[in-house]
């Protein structure tokens, strides 16, 4: 009879792996799903390039500059130089997407080592957290303008200086959840099995702390996105021509009356991106937590 | 019989903001091949210190002070740790108390199952999953292809704890320590997980130390009992001697605590008092304060550890007068 109990349970639980749990869970927030779109669509953007761009996105027409929304042939206008906001804004997506992945990967890596030794040795702590809390004194923006301005303008300097940025919070966040996870007694009985620290460290205690993780890294998008974006604006990013849409922004302010799209457009595509990413990290955070129930 | 093991003068100490807490008091065991060994006594007696003493596995502020632990006339206590690594899970393995948090939620039975194998055998994965399926027959898990499968969670506490022996069984170790491991589980698998542990001592001819403090276990399993208060061993001998004639008031106590289904005019007995406090200084004897049968001579000294029988020793100042009239009426 029990017996029979446990297989049931056995078989719904087969189709009931993690990743497809969580994602069910995510679905169920409406605000998350519209993130997810939009994180859907600027991917799509991002790959597809130069089959959705109807133009060269650094291409000048001089005779068709500052075409408002809507002109013909130009559903999104031109800017001061005749070049496709279009295609300058799903070229920009790349840009976007890509900073925004390398550096949170990066920061991620870097974070997570940080983390995982400060959580586990004990002499360690003291140290790398010390470390980790020079680095947040620094307001961030501040401190990749100061990394930038130490290696020269570019947009690969743009991503170390972001990555650096993401290391403190992904350190601290790591070294919470291994300060609970080693804790467990399985951690224990894994000792008492002879498992080494570091056998320890990776295979055990690392795949435990990978929903904090996980959040991190979502809305860590968002910020270096904004970063990349605001680091640009300042001129310390991406170099004219590059189509990025900091840069864009700060093209446009000079024509703020004339042709208000060429600040506005790529506006709006930062923040609609920046808050996608926000609510999908809010999602994850609620479909992760084991404690959440989401009414099933 | 051959001995496994032999603790001498063992002292676990902890250090702390203020001074370092004894926590076991030089204690001495030990435990032969095929033999099993309980150890007895309230929470907070050093049991469990004295169990992850042996298994070199203390809190980082603990260590052993002084003494000497011998497995296989190896000492462990010289050993550094690298060398004790190799030896926890291949020649000494623990079982612990709640099989619910001692598997690791996120991997799968068979991989936790995998993993001393894959350390001390130095097994491929796939050799690994083959033993692996052994293990669950041996230890009795139905349809264990599946098992093998399946997340901790899906699995019954009985379940767990026959994983966790599986798992410490593993490379075969000669000694077993088993902290509490049925205090979790309800009556009747208890008695299962007894019963399985028995049989697999007497397979694998381990010696199995056995941390509990329920006077039924010590019964079922016991050759021998070693009953600790307070970090100091208060009194060892064959499961029959202490339970038919135990000899230390603390034993004593104990075993008139354990209620009597039998007898329905049976009194519950407590042992009044609590355990003291771990850095309490108490001069003489430690129990003396919650001992009915103290004297002026308990309060004073520390009693030395007195034989009953070649197998049978208490460290009670009672045992002494005892010891003495046996003299002098064999003399006279």
């Amino acid at each position: 009879m029990a017996e029979a109990v446990v297989d049931n349970q056995v078989q719904k639980k087969k189709k009931d792996i993690a990743f497809f749990r969580t994602f069910r869970r995510l679905v169920k927030n409406k605000l998350a799903v519209f993130g997810l779109v939009i994180i859907v669509l600027l991917t799509i953007m991002a790959v597809f390039a130069p089959i959705i761009a109807t133009y060269d996105p650094i291409e000048q027409d001089l005779t068709s500059a500052e075409l408002g929304l809507g002109s013909e042939g130009h559903w999104l206008g031109t800017d001061n130089y005749g070049r496709d906001m279009w295609s300058r804004l799903v070229y920009g997506a790349r840009v976007s997407l890509v900073v925004g992945i390398t550096s949170v990967v990066i920061g991620l890596v870097g974070g997570v080592a940080l983390g995982l030794l400060a959580g586990y040795y004990r002499k360690l702590d003291g140290i790398i957290m010390r470390i980790v809390d020079l680095l947040f004194a620094f307001p961030g923006i501040l401190l990749a303008m100061l990394i930038i301005a130490m290696l020269g303008t570019s947009l690969v300097n743009v991503v170390i200086a972001i990555s650096i940025w993401s290391i403190p919070g992904c350190a601290r966040i790591v070294r919470g959840s291994v300060l609970s996870v080693k804790k467990q007694e399985y951690v224990l009985a894994m000792k008492s099995l002879g498992a080494s620290n570091s056998r320890i460290l990776l295979k055990h205690i690392l795949p435990n702390c990978t929903a904090p993780i996980i959040v991190f890294a979502t809305m860590r998008m968002a910020t270096s996105i904004l970063s990349t974006s605001a680091l640009s604006f300042l001129g310390l990013g991406a170099q004219p021509p590059t189509a990025e849409w900091g840069a864009m922004i700060a093209a446009g302010q000079d024509f703020m009356w004339s042709a208000p799209h060429m600040t506005i457009v790529p506006g709006i595509a930062i923040m609609l991106v920046v808050f996608a990413f926000n609510v999908v990290g809010d999602g994850l955070r609620d479909a992760l937590d084991p404690n959440m129930d989401l009414g099933k | 019989m051959e001995q496994l093991l032999q603790v001498n003068n063992l002292v676990t100490q902890f250090r702390t903001a203020e001074d370092n807490l004894t926590a076991v008091r030089g204690i001495s065991f030990s435990v032969n091949k095929g033999e099993t060994l309980c150890i007895v006594g309230e929470s907070g007696c050093g049991k469990s210190i004295t169990s992850l003493s042996l298994m070199g596995l203390l809190p980082s502020n603990g260590s052993i002070s002084s003494g000497s632990i011998k497995l296989n006339d190896e000492e462990l206590t010289s050993k550094t740790e690298e060398e004790l690594r190799r030896l926890r899970g291949n020649k000494m393995s623990m079982i612990f108390q709640e099989p619910m948090t001692a598997l690791n939620p996120v991997f799968t039975i068979g991989y936790q199952l995998r993993e001393p194998l894959m350390i001390h055998r130095n097994m491929s994965k796939r050799e690994a999953d083959v033993k692996a399926l052994d293990l669950l027959n041996q230890v009795g898990i139905p349809d264990p292809k599946k098992r093998l499968k399946q997340y901790p969670h899906e699995l019954s506490g009985g379940m767990r704890q026959r994983v966790m022996i599986a798992m410490a069984l593993a490379c075969k170790p000669s000694l077993l320590i088993a902290d509490e491991p049925t205090t979790a589980l309800d009556v009747t698998i208890q008695a299962q997980i007894l019963d399985l542990i028995d049989d697999l001592k007497q397979e694998l001819d381990m010696g199995v130390i056995f941390v509990t403090h329920d006077m039924g276990v010590v019964a079922e399993i016991a050759d021998r009992v070693m009953v600790m208060y307070a970090g100091e061993v208060v009194e060892v001998g064959e499961v029959e001697e202490v339970f038919n004639a135990p000899k230390h008031p603390y034993t004593k106590g104990l075993l008139a605590s354990v209620p009597n289904v039998d007898d329905e005019f049976h009194q519950l007995e407590s042992i009044s008092g609590s355990l003291p406090n771990i850095n309490e200084k108490i001069d003489g004897c430690r129990f003396h304060k919650r001992c009915p049968l103290a004297t002026d001579q308990c309060r004073e000294q520390s009693p030395p550890i007195f034989s009953v029988s070649e197998t049978h020793q208490s460290k009670c100042w009672l045992q002494q007068e005892v010891t003495e009239n046996d003299k002098s009426t064999a003399t006279s």
